[in-house]
């Protein structure tokens, strides 16, 4: 167990959040979820990092993505359902009203 | 040893529940994978000695920011299967990238060595100690920028959601302590036999 599986594992993960925008491209909280996925690839790197280099600012540094990444989920999932409201459809491809 | 054991124990499962998170047909599997691999995160994280951050990732992650996803797949009320027509055509591209992306980052990866420094916590200070007495004089500042962003997107949130109603009987204070007697009360002389009347 070594600095380097740590980061290996984060390339992974983080490599199938981006795969799960390709694949899901209509479905707008699959995309969510793979944003999350995203950030936990950021914060295994950060906690992994703070670890093998003793220095507890990696952790500091993930709290703040912890935050970020709830306020971020709260105001998506709530522009969501405001245009589910409106539109019946979560439909990332009808998304496409300010096109003009 | 046993840690190293553990490590590809954990690991395993959180890509696992990540493939499963990508590809799973129902979207409340999804939510559940994703709790999955945050938990396995978790115990990760205490690998990595950060307990605190393994804590916060149960509390923040699986009961709050997983919950409200489930509670959203569940309100509404979207036919999933017509949101995955077109996947098959989005596959090759998305291997593409993936392969792409993963191959730089483990050309990068590859390149750095590991320094062999056991562990942030100085002895005698637990983790949560450390990160409170670094956080709270280093990081105040955007500690409280933080707790700012959050506000915002309290507000946020109410105010997208929220939606006024028709027709509904709402009480409204102001004009209530407005009221004065004469709107309020009348005396009436009522005739014998008669009732009231307006």
């Amino acid at each position: 167990m070594s600095l380097s599986h740590f980061l290996y594992l984060s390339a992974i993960l983080f490599t199938l959040g981006i795969f799960g925008i390709f694949l899901n491209r209509r479905n707008m909280i699959i995309i969510l979820m793979s944003i999350e996925l995203i950030l936990l690839a950021v914060n295994i790197n950060f906690v992994a990092f703070s670890h093998y280099m003793g220095d507890v600012t990696g952790q500091i540094f993930t709290f703040f993505v912890l935050a970020v990444a709830a306020a971020e989920a709260a105001i998506g999932l709530a522009i969501l359902v405001a245009f589910f409201r409106n539109r019946s459809t979560i439909d990332v491809e009808e998304i496409d009203t300010l096109k003009g | 040893m046993v840690t190293d054991l553990l490590f590809y124990l954990f690991s395993a499962i959180t890509v696992m529940a990540a493939v499963g998170v990508v590809t799973s047909r129902n979207q409340v599997h999804s939510v559940l994978f994703l709790i999955l691999a945050f938990f396995n995160t978790a115990a990760l994280f205490i690998l990595l000695q950060a307990e605190l951050l393994a804590a916060l990732l149960v509390i923040v992650y699986m009961g709050a920011v997983a919950v409200l996803f489930l509670f959203v797949v569940m309100m509404l009320d979207v036919s999933f299967e017509e949101l995955r027509k077109g996947m098959i055509q989005h596959l090759p591209l998305g291997i593409f990238v993936g392969v792409v992306i993963l191959a730089e980052l483990v050309v990068i990866f590859s390149g750095i060595h590991t320094p062999h420094a056991a562990g942030a916590a100085a002895a005698g200070i637990s983790n949560s100690q450390l990160i409170g007495q670094v956080m709270f004089t280093q990081y105040l500042l955007p500690f409280e920028i933080a707790s700012f962003i959050l506000l915002v997107a309290l507000i946020g949130a109410v105010v997208l959601t929220h939606r006024r109603r028709k027709g509904v009987k709402r009480q409204n204070i102001s004009e209530q302590l407005a009221r004065t007697r004469e709107q309020s009360v009348a005396l009436v002389k009522v005739a014998s036999g008669q009732g009231a009347q307006q």
